[in-house]
């Protein structure tokens, strides 16, 4: 029993109402460890680098409420999985990285990611609207987001896949320098996956041989608490993913994966540790999304509090106030940056709206590598 | 020319193609150090050192995944499994990323892998042990299934599948390590996509690959001596099949036998007969006849083993049949 459990117990015991006002106990251990934390002592920023990971942020968001209301009006398909709520994550990360140089590797819940590392918003807009104009081509989906040239190496649907790709990535980073004697082989890889994920094999085998080996790579859990409608604590013996770590000797951290400073601070810790030769980090970050697992889930088992807590934390929100406290921006600027980006969006769908369907002739392109 | 031991033809190609291109290396469980349980990678560790030739942990789903993404990202890695059997264990990887990937991501990456290792029934292994994945991967898109059955196709195609930029799924055989003949000297490749004519005949088409091309050779010559001319082809590749060389080839006997070591059900021959009755069916004078192995877990007890795979007495009925009309 957790600490939440028992202080939860405790107060149905002596007659206190349930909802107690503590919103911490209400939401459960998974809110209790992001209380826990830290005092938050805001990270420096600049406001050059403090207005590019607002606007990514922002980009993130509004593009996801975009996704959500095309898929109502019926012009997104499949399966659409939404990022709410976890952008100071990808934002974080991917910014705390070098563009086009070091590698991204993202899971179904991938829209984000994409737009993070790079990948124009037509393209990722488009593909969802399964245009040719796509960064797939039309052929992936919400999904199965690439983009060789702006690193992403994919987005992966089955849980855990992902993980040995990335892998695969950073090995070559080494082998580059190593082998085949490329000193400027730096690059680093950042995988994505989320607290589900740290239940299955493959994450462990990889983070077996990524010590083992001393590979440039950052593992970078998405704790949002929830696998679809399977709880993180009643999925995994010990929930504290971060720890771990210490069982490969590698490092680990965790940190509040709704204040972006903090995440960029920590991924930045980590690449540094990478480029440097000294391996791989296991970086969990607590976090929340908004919205259901995809938007066909019907959501029936989150507590309204538990919502709640998460979205008084909200990493837009947080920024926005930072930057303000600090006078590294006002807050017109920051409507303006907000505008701007509707607009962007609103193009976006413009464009996929508009472009080409791919060609049936082509049904069987890109089977082979010739063709 | 020179007289090879097929594993060594595998190992002189391994070899050749990692000192052509340093992007060429192999991973798998106990390829480096140890030399490969079947001794394919032997020396290459010390020649070629640790990170070209890696020695993985036993995952195969990860390390196979690893390959993936070194062969998105420039290198060209030939992953062992160490028995095929063990790649049930990669299935995923094998099958969503190596197979599909590049058609996913509309042609943004490419994987030039090639997957190795021995396959087949071999002496009383056991049934984990025997297995005959070529017929569970068929069906997946975008790879390239090939099978050796001799030391001069050995060196020859493994040299051409890591050259190829797609991913080649490269079946070997528990049996034909130790198999030797004359290879030809130096650099040379064979055809990743075409089926060899191994003898020319009139009579009856037999198509056959691996080990069992062997067995057919064995019934060959036995009916050869009954004046029944056999046309053997060896199809090397399971996917794509050749089937200019094989519809030539049934134009002129008119009568076609599959002789293949897995098992009857969803293998290579229902696909290979499910082509040739849809392509040649006017050709043929008589019924296909598909000689396959039982549809069973491979038998540990050597009798039964036997009676599990077809054996070349089989093939000559089989051959005799058709020819004297019975079937």
């Amino acid at each position: 029993m957790t600490q939440a459990d028992m202080s939860r117990d405790l107060a149905a015991a002596s007659g206190a109402p349930s909802c107690s006002a503590d919103a911490t106990h209400v939401a459960g251990p998974h809110a209790e460890r992001l209380e826990n934390l830290y005092p938050a002592t805001p990270a420096a920023v600049t406001r050059d680098e403090g207005l590019v990971l607002y606007r990514d942020m922002v980009l993130g968001r509004r593009f996801e409420d975009k996704c959500a209301e095309m898929y109502y009006r019926g012009k997104m398909f499949g399966f659409v999985h939404l990022y709410n709520g976890q952008e100071a994550v990808s934002t974080g990360v991917i910014k705390a990285m070098k563009a086009q140089h070091d590698w991204f590797c993202s899971t179904y819940r991938d829209h984000v990611h994409a737009l993070s590392a790079g990948v124009p918003a037509r393209e990722v807009m488009s593909e969802l609207f399964g245009k040719e104009t796509g960064c797939s081509k039309g052929r992936g989906g919400s999904m199965h987001l690439f983009s060789k040239e702006h690193h992403l190496l994919g987005g992966y649907a089955f849980i855990g896949e992902g993980i040995p790709v990335a892998l695969g990535a950073a090995f070559t980073s080494r082998y580059k320098r190593d082998a085949l004697g490329d000193a400027s082989s730096d690059a680093v890889t950042a995988a994505f996956f989320g607290d589900g994920t740290c239940n299955i094999g493959q994450f462990y085998e990889c983070l077996n041989m990524a010590a083992l080996w001393k590979l440039p790579i950052l593992f970078v859990v998405e704790n949002n608490k929830w696998a679809i409608g399977m709880d993180h604590n009643r999925a995994t013996s010990d929930p504290e993913i971060w720890r771990k770590a210490a069982a490969f000797g590698m490092a680990g951290e965790e940190v509040d994966g709704m204040d972006v400073l903090a995440v960029r601070a920590a991924a930045q810790r980590a690449v540094e540790r990478a480029r440097a030769g000294e391996g791989p980090t296991l970086l969990e970050c607590l976090t929340y999304r908004y919205r259901g697992h995809s938007l066909a889930d019907p959501d029936e088992l989150r507590a309204a509090e538990e919502k709640e807590f998460w979205a008084k934390r909200d990493p837009i929100q947080r920024l926005a106030a930072q930057l303000i406290d600090q006078s590294l921006a006002t807050v017109d600027e920051l409507k303006a940056i907000d505008k701007e980006i509707d607009a962007h969006i609103a193009d976006c769908v413009e464009f996929a709206l508009a472009a080409p369907e791919p060609k049936p002739e082509e049904l069987t392109r890109y089977i082979w590598a010739e063709d | 020319m020179a007289e090879t031991l097929l594993f060594n033809a595998l190992r002189e190609a391994i070899d050749e193609e990692m000192a052509r291109d340093p992007h060429v290396c192999v991973m798998g469980e106990d390829v480096g150090q140890y030399g490969g349980s079947y001794k394919v990678t032997k020396d290459l560790y010390d020649k070629y050192g640790e990170l070209r030739v890696l020695d993985t942990p036993i995952a195969e789903n990860a390390f196979t995944g690893m390959a993936v993404g070194a062969a998105m990202t420039g290198l060209r890695p030939i992953v062992e499994g160490m028995n095929m059997g063990f790649l049930l264990l990669a299935f995923n990887q094998i099958s969503n990323n190596m197979g599909m990937l590049r058609y996913t991501s509309g042609g943004n990456f490419t994987i030039p892998a090639v997957v190795r290792g021995p396959g087949g029934v071999g002496r009383q292994l056991g049934a984990e042990h025997s297995q005959r994945l070529e017929a569970y991967f068929h069906a997946v898109p975008g790879i390239k299934i090939v099978a050796v059955s001799t030391p001069t196709n050995a060196k020859g195609l493994m040299k051409a599948a890591i050259r190829d930029n797609n991913p080649v799924l490269f079946f070997e055989h528990v049996l034909l390590y130790n198999l030797s003949e004359d290879i030809p000297e130096g650099d040379y490749v064979c055809a990743l996509d075409q089926a060899e004519i191994v003898r020319e005949g009139k009579d009856v088409t037999i198509l056959t690959y691996s080990r069992m091309r062997h067995h057919c050779l064995k019934a060959v010559e036995q009916l050869s001596q009954d004046g029944i001319d056999v046309e053997l082809i060896d199809l090397i590749s399971l996917k794509p099949f050749d089937m200019e060389t094989i519809r030539a080839s049934i134009r002129k006997t008119h009568k076609v036998i599959v002789v293949e070591e897995c098992m009857k059900t969803g293998g290579i021959g229902a696909e290979l007969l499910a082509l040739i009755t849809e392509q040649c069916f006017d050709e043929l004078d008589a019924r296909p006849v598909r000689l396959s192995s039982q549809d069973i877990p491979t038998p540990y007890n050597g009798t039964l083993e036997n009676l599990t795979i077809i054996q070349p007495h089989q093939i000559v009925e089989a051959a005799r049949a058709l020819q004297s009309g019975q079937i």
